[in-house]
């Protein structure tokens, strides 16, 4: 372990984020809302506490190793909050640290849980910084910072494995590493620009169509009106979210391979698109001949737009609605929520166990029936005709067992300091798939402001695991990894 | 004819051997010492021992002046390269290569005249699996052969009590089958051939030789024998090259277990293999047979490569209640010990394959050659050249054409057409004709009669 050479790397990483409040910045002082002095200090802190590291650790070697770089993963992800909440505590005196936290956590994991409401009289730059918190966030700061910071070169290919751990998987498109996170990072901000003149086309404005667009690339959620997509009430908007919010959900190296082929042919193969379009659609008809069903809209036409949108913004982990799903019978927000744990792919900027998990978790079922009816057979999950080694089935079905696990802690965690079963245990699973939004006290209609202190900080920690794949930041919490 | 043949295995050593009793200059090429001294005992034949893609060697085996290299080694590079080599250094004229791998295959580059020059290739392994594929499809059948791009097929059942045809002569067939053309062209019966004449009798337990066209094969054997259920569950005893492609082509359309011993071969047979079952254990093991449903299946087929495992295992299969089995067994003397007993066919793999090798070394324009009955018989399908007075065939009527004793033609194919030779029936040139040989000494005097006379060139 090199701490010194980690923190060096940190250094770095925290001076491409202070860099990134040029942005609000930038936005503040074009609509001037009065955020200037707010981002300037906020950005002269963080540079300074960058600067201060690298001073302090820049005799380190910058090599690192796979040990270092789950280190650095965790470190980034926990400190960036720490200094994203400089400039929300300085506009919004009356927010606690706590908040300010988690409302950053929640930015930079691409969940989209807030605790402030008022969203509409917010200034302008402070919007554009939740959206664009998320936005980073959503590829992942250290994707980023692969692409453009050549310093890590040495170490970018363990980063990337710390950073996407998914079960199987050629990430390696290009030789280089760097190339692949630049290829990704330009799909990415591709789409994020169709995004954006989809929306402004649809009927936003630029502001919210800028911040929009990050948001729902990144699989955030966060929205600059109380209300969410309620407040346009435009199928329009709508259709152009539901889209995007599909799109980033995909593995965004099957992007990267179709637009680098120009062929649709990567979508057909990878089985993860296959059965997340085929989960979301059969979703989407379902919850709205469901509702339909219960009478909660008078037409199935309506239900299913209703349905479609919000059906699609669970399952990809987004988290807006364009209306309060929290009154519908319990069985649809449920569905949707157990939507969200698998239905997004891997690599893409969904949270939740992943799609490519969930296939291979069912597979093993089918695999084990038959194992009983032909005791003999030789039979190993197989995905897009590729067999999966065991190591990598008994990893996932570790991942899930601690997946589970530690919803239910947070559930009992949340119950035992005073929320309510629904509240509790939609906000772990929102939470930990980072949702954004839950059911009953925390819903759609209402935020996270509900929860006290203790329950802020375990929905944060839960996200943070959520999105770092548990075992990215579990090893790190673990006595052995620190072990010499 | 001067003959390379590089690789003393399984083909090579019976290509050598049915070509040698042809009359050829043979010289095999091998690293193995002990293979060519076995060869060379057994046969009047040259040796040379050496890496079959070095210059030097080939040198050695007189190359510079072969007419004929056939590379049969058990590496595809090896004989890509050797035909390279032999037809850029040494200008051999035909060069015939075994290549096992579809990759090279895919690609027509690989083998053209840009590639590895090579003239005709040859995978035993996929011949030997079409072959057992048509087992699958007619399960009444001993052997289906293809001639004319499979527009005709000559068909090998056993007549059975409760065929129509049984007990009748053979000339009641048109009867019997008023819309379907086809021709009884030989009887096996107690190891004696009958030439079948319009009032042969067909007896109960004949091996009956049909030629049809292919879309009526079923119904001609519906007059000799009642059909079996169509088959649906095949158990496969060894994974390995043969196994694997036969699961490969059946796993779609029939329920398919495959049975192997080795882990590791289990591993790359589940992964190619999509809806079949793959089995690791002993295909002798009884109790793996009983836990998999040996008597449910419609057909058991052993293709490890050890004889005494494919007949052991096929017997084990047969007692313990599959419905047919069948079995790849190497060894002649085996096959005749095996003729009448429990299993159901026996496939000599080198008879099955090195047919349409042997259509490249006859004369005249020989399309196709398939060994019958182990050998003993062959039926020849040949192109007629020439006109009626360079050609001994062009122009005449079946009835007038001298053909050896045992020798009957049994079909034509014009351009589309499929026609049964019947005694007037006129040949034309470029006519496909197949030819039924009972007695394979008569072959060369057959094959010359397609051979075009010298004022025709």
């Amino acid at each position: 372990m090199r701490i010194p050479a980690v923190l060096h790397v940190l250094s770095l990483v925290l001076a491409l984020f202070a860099a990134s409040m040029v942005v609000p910045l930038g936005v503040a002082l074009a609509y001037g809302d009065g955020g200037q002095s707010a981002y300037a200090s906020s950005m002269g802190t963080a540079l300074l506490a960058s600067a201060a590291l690298w001073a302090a650790t820049r005799r380190a070697g910058r090599e690192l190793q796979v040990r270092d770089g789950f280190l650095l993963v965790a470190l980034v992800w926990t400190v960036l909050p720490a200094f994203a909440t400089l400039p929300l505590l300085l506009q919004l005196p009356e927010l606690s640290f706590t908040d300010a936290y988690f409302e950053a956590v929640s930015g930079l994991t691409a969940s989209g849980a807030t605790v402030l409401s008022g969203l509409d009289h917010l200034p302008p730059s402070l919007n554009i910084w939740r959206g664009f918190m998320i936005w980073l966030g959503g590829m992942g700061v250290i994707v980023l910072a692969v692409a453009i910071l050549p310093l890590l070169g040495v170490g970018g290919s363990q980063l990337f494995k710390a950073e996407t751990p998914t079960p199987m998987k050629d990430t390696k498109l290009t030789p280089r590493i760097a190339e692949t996170a630049k290829g990704l990072w330009l799909v990415y901000f591709g789409l994020t620009l169709a995004c954006a003149l989809a929306y402004r086309w649809a009927g936003m404005n630029w502001l919210d169509a800028a911040m929009h667009a990050f948001t729902t690339l990144g699989l955030g959620g966060f929205s600059t009106h109380d209300a969410s997509y309620a407040y346009w009430d435009s199928p329009h908007i709508e259709a152009v979210a539901m889209v995007f919010m599909t799109l980033a959900a995909i593995n965004f190296a099957t992007h990267f391979l179709a637009w680098h082929r120009r062929s649709p042919r990567p979508y057909r193969v990878d089985p993860e698109v296959r059965a997340f379009l085929a989960v979301l659609g059969a979703s989407v008809l379902g919850i709205a001949g469901y509702l339909w069903w219960a009478g909660v809209y008078p037409d199935y036409g309506t239900a299913l737009r209703y349905a479609a949108f919000n059906v699609v913004s669970v399952a990809t982990t987004t988290g807006y609605a364009n209306t309060d799903y929290n009154l519908w019978p319990i069985f649809a927000p449920l569905w949707m929520l157990f939507l969200c744990s698998f239905a997004s792919c891997s690599g893409s900027t969904g949270s939740g166990m992943k799609m490519i998990r969930a296939l291979i978790l069912f597979k093993q079922i089918f695999r084990e029936l038959l194992r009983i009816i032909h005791p003999r057979v030789y039979n190993p999950v197989k995905l897009a005709d590729q067999p999966i080694e065991n190591n990598v089935v008994f990893a996932v079905l570790a991942y899930v067992f601690v997946y589970v696990s530690c919803i239910i802690l947070c559930t009992l965690l949340l119950t035992v300091s005073g929320a309510d079963v629904i509240t509790a245990f939609s906000a772990a699973v929102a939470s930990m798939n980072n949702t954004g939004p839950g059911l009953a006290q925390v819903g759609p209609a209402s935020t996270y402001a509900v929860l006290n202190d203790f329950q802020v900080w375990v929905c944060s920690f839960a996200m943070l695991l959520g999105r770092l794949e548990l075992f990215t930041l579990l090893v790190v919490l673990t006595p052995a990894f620190w072990r010499k | 004819m001067k003959i390379v043949i590089l690789g003393a295995g399984q083909v090579g050593s019976s290509v050598a051997e049915s070509l040698v009793s042809e009359q050829n200059d043979i010289t095999v090429v091998d690293v193995e010492p002990g293979r060519l001294r076995a060869l060379q005992d057994r046969l009047d034949l040259r040796t040379v021992i050496g890496s079959a893609s070095h210059p030097s060697v080939l040198i050695e085996a007189g190359i510079e002046d072969a007419d004929l290299l056939i590379a049969v080694t058990q590496s595809d590079e090896t004989n890509l390269v050797a035909c390279k080599l032999a037809a850029r250094m040494f200008n051999v004229p035909r060069r015939i290569a075994r290549i096992r791998a579809n990759a090279f295959l895919d690609n027509k580059m690989v083998l053209g005249a840009d590639g590895f020059e090579v003239d005709l290739s040859i995978c035993p392994e996929q011949v030997l699996t079409d072959y057992i594929v048509k087992l699958v499809e007619f399960p009444e059948a001993l052997q289906v052969l293809d001639f004319a791009g499979g527009k005709v097929s000559l068909v090998a059942v056993r007549a059975y009590q409760g065929g129509p045809m049984v007990g009748r002569p053979v000339k009641e067939i048109r009867a019997h089958m008023p819309s379907v053309d086809t021709r009884i062209v030989a009887i096996f019966r107690r190891d004696g051939v009958v030439l079948p004449g319009g009032d042969t009798l067909i007896e109960d337990g004949d091996e009956v030789f049909c030629l049809a066209a292919a879309d009526d094969i079923r119904q001609v054997m519906k007059e000799l024998r009642r059909m079996d259920q169509p088959v649906k569950r095949v158990m496969i005893a060894g994974g390995g090259n043969i196994g694997q492609r036969l699961a490969l082509a059946l796993e779609a359309e029939y329920s398919v277990r495959v049975i192997e011993h080795s882990k590791r071969r289990c591993e790359v047979l589940a992964a190619r293999l999509d809806r079949a079952l793959v089995l690791n254990g002993d295909a002798t093991d009884e109790e793996l047979l009983e836990q998999e449903n040996i008597a449910d299946m419609d057909l058991f087929v052993a293709v490890t490569n050890d004889d005494e495992n494919n007949i052991m295992s096929s017997l084990l299969a047969r007692r313990m209640g599959a419905r047919r089995v069948v079995a790849l067994i190497n060894r002649r003397s085996y096959v005749d010990l095996l003729q009448s007993g429990q299993i159901d066919i026996a496939i000599s793999p080198a008879q099955a394959t090195i047919g349409k090798l042997l259509a490249h070394v006859r004369r005249g324009d020989v399309v196709a050659v398939h060994s019958l009955r182990r050998g003993a018989a062959e039926a020849l399908e040949a192109v007629v050249h020439g006109d009626r007075d360079s050609c001994r065939l062009t122009g005449r009527r079946v009835d007038e054409i001298e053909l050896p004793a045992g020798a009957t033609i049994g079909a034509l194919v014009r351009g589309d057409k499929v026609l049964m030779a019947h005694h007037d029936t006129r040949i034309e040139a470029e006519d496909h004709v197949i030819v039924f040989v009972t007695d394979k000494k008569t072959l060369p005097r057959v094959e010359k009669l397609f051979q075009v006379g010298a004022r025709f060139l």
